[in-house]
């Protein structure tokens, strides 16, 4: 098992992004730090469009993530609907 | 009247395809090797260039976009910070040595890492690759532009930073990052890409940025926080592109994974070499601390680096050799970085300090191994000599490693209380290297590494002293002439920090910002 993160700045537009990544990952962990929320999760992290859609109540596309992405971890893979981070080994 | 039906837009997959893809021609009266001079002699082989993928895929219009919207939030802040007296809210005069050190050692870095990719992605014969290298030149200009406007602040106030760029190509410890970023510069593109792309960005940027940034905001430092985070929404894609990077190389062809072990190896030892700055930079220079750089150590290194190494084993990529001896110099690094800056800081553009009874004893919970048995009675005997008024400024030269070009003051792998030498002869010289691993980069290119420029060689050479000063005069201070032509004020940029303007400043001022006089 490897952990995988993503940081993101604490704000209001990451506030329900974080709640959605929680929802799909019931198993990550929310580390907050100063200013920045770090969440872990073993091997695979999904970040799903259709979730942060629901609870921001409007169309979201995953690239305006770069917009408060601090770091983040594993290997990529981006579509329209969803962002994974995972580790093969 | 007929309902023009909207078009469905393409999917991200397609929209990266179409605008990355198919954007080359074939040269028909210039041979592919004359426009691309640099790809072959590394060794390096590629097969197919359009099996390079961005995992973001973002395309260029996308790019703009984001890039706009990340500018406008930084400049509105920083705007902020600026009519609010925002320097006076940081926890103590302190930190703003923290804020010198990145302003004239990492800024410039910014600058020619523009260059790096602006030069690398010209080099590459795919367009993948070149319209990651694109954006990526376009970010690091950027940072070397938010980090001066943010930082142009705190020069109006403080001292030091008022010509970072001059002192960046001259002041002795700044050839540390200088040289590294050069070394990577004048490499060939593929080694750049490994070097900075991966090696720095990947496995040690975490180490610079998070915690820096972390700090700068525990610290009060809204300005610092706000470029950093700005800069790391851009790392966080730099980063994801290095992986792609070295994935891409290594899935080429099976030749090529020796010379890139050979090039993790020796760039994953190179940065973490220039990282002893922020190391120090960690556990003494944030009044209020974040982790120590032990700790940052485990987690974005030992814990994640460990994953990647992992995940990149199916390649037959293993773990750099020179993380064992990390390891070992994890619980010392900061210590004795900080001792030499202590004892340097008459010829640097910064002040340091003795901690205090609280932060030696933080230091002694977050170095139970190190920290009481080796460096609080060297702190405690400096700390008396100093309320004596014997406070020490060393004004000799110190030798220095050849590669990475830090004061040979590293201890021996597991031996905390002896020096490591190691020297090499070349043609009719000898050579002396910090450790192993600088000794093992300098056999494998001996040709580069002899052409350093050292500023200790420099100045004993006499070309580190103002045009016109004549080292055979009689009273010739080679101190004071250094530093003039550093273009520092000997007694207001260097120096202790307990004697500074800059402390006496700050206290005046943060009393005027709170009472009415």
């Amino acid at each position: 098992m490897s952990t995988v993160f993503i940081a993101l700045q604490t704000n209001e537009e990451t506030r329900q992004v974080i709640e959605a990544i929680v929802q799909d990952n019931p198993d990550a962990v929310v580390n907050e730090q100063p200013a920045m929320v770090k969440i872990d999760a073993q091997d695979r992290l999904v970040i799903r469009r259709e979730t942060i859609e629901e609870l921001i109540g409007r169309p979201f596309d995953l690239q305006e993530l770069q917009v408060n992405l601090i770091t983040m971890t594993g290997n990529l893979d981006q579509t329209d609907d969803e962002m994974v981070l995972y580790w093969n080994a | 009247m007929d309902m023009q039906a909207a078009k469905k837009k393409l999917g991200l997959k397609e929209r990266y395809a179409v605008m990355t893809r198919g954007l080359d021609w074939t040269p028909s009266y210039q041979k592919m090797e004359d426009i691309y001079p640099y790809v072959a002699y590394e060794g390096i082989k590629i097969h197919d260039w359009d099996k390079w993928e961005d995992p973001f895929r973002l395309t260029m219009d996308a790019y703009w976009k984001y890039q706009a919207e990340k500018e406008r939030k930084l400049y509105a802040i920083i705007d902020a910070f600026n009519q609010n007296n925002g320097h006076l809210n940081v926890t103590d005069a302190r930190y703003i040595n923290a804020v010198k050190l990145f302003i004239s050692g990492i800024s410039p870095l910014e600058y020619v890492a523009h260059r790096g990719f602006a030069h690398a992605g010209r080099a590459f014969p795919g367009p993948g690759p070149r319209v990651a290298c694109l954006m990526q030149s376009i970010d690091e200009i950027r940072h070397a532009q938010t980090q001066v406007h943010s930082i142009s602040n705190y020069n109006k106030y403080y001292n030091g930073m008022h010509d970072f760029h001059h002192a960046h190509d001259r002041v002795w410890f700044l050839s540390v990052p200088k040289s590294f970023f050069d070394d990577a510069l004048t490499a060939g593109p593929f080694e750049f890409m490994v070097a900075i792309g991966f090696s720095f960005e990947y496995v040690l940027t975490n180490l610079l940025f998070v915690p820096f940034v972390s700090g700068a905001a525990y610290n009060g430092d809204m300005g610092t926080m706000t470029f950093g985070f700005s800069a790391q929404s851009d790392e966080a894609r730099h980063m994801t592109l290095g992986l792609e990077v070295i994935k891409f190389i290594l899935e080429q062809d099976p030749a090529n994974v020796p010379i890139v072990q050979r090039w993790i190896d020796k760039w994953t030892w190179r940065g973490y070499r220039v990282l002893t700055l922020v190391a120090m930079m960690m556990d003494y220079m944030l009044p209020k601390r974040t982790m120590s750089w032990k700790e940052a150590w485990e987690i974005y290194f030992e814990e994640n680096g460990g994953a990647l190494f992992k995940d990149l084993a199916r390649y037959g990529i293993t773990m750099p050799k020179c993380a064992g001896q990390i390891a070992l110099e994890k619980d010392h690094l900061s210590h004795q970085a900080w001792s030499t800056f202590y004892n340097y800081a008459a010829a640097a553009n910064f002040h340091t300090w003795m901690p205090d009874d609280d932060e030696m004893k933080w230091l002694a919970s977050k170095y139970p191994d190190s920290f009481d048995k080796l460096y609080r009675p060297r702190y405690r005997f400096w700390r008396e000599q100093a309320a004596k008024g014997n406070r020490f400024y060393s004004k000799t030269l110190p030798m220095l490693c050849q590669v990475c070009q830090i004061p040979m003051v590293f201890t021996e792998p597991g031996e905390p209380t002896k020096t490591c030498y190691r020297e090499v002869d070349y043609r009719d010289d000898k050579y002396h290297f910090c450790s192993d691993h600088c000794k093992k980069i300098f056999e494998d290119e001996p040709e580069k590494y002899t052409q350093a420029w050292l500023p200790v060689h420099q100045i004993y050479q006499g070309n580190c002293f103002p045009e016109g000063s004549d080292p055979t005069a009689e009273g010739f201070d080679p101190l004071a002439e250094v530093l003039k032509f550093y273009n520092l004020e000997h007694g207001r940029d260097n120096l202790d920090f307990e004697i500074s303007e800059d402390r006496k400043n700050f206290a005046e001022w943060r009393g005027q910002a709170t009472r009415n006089i």
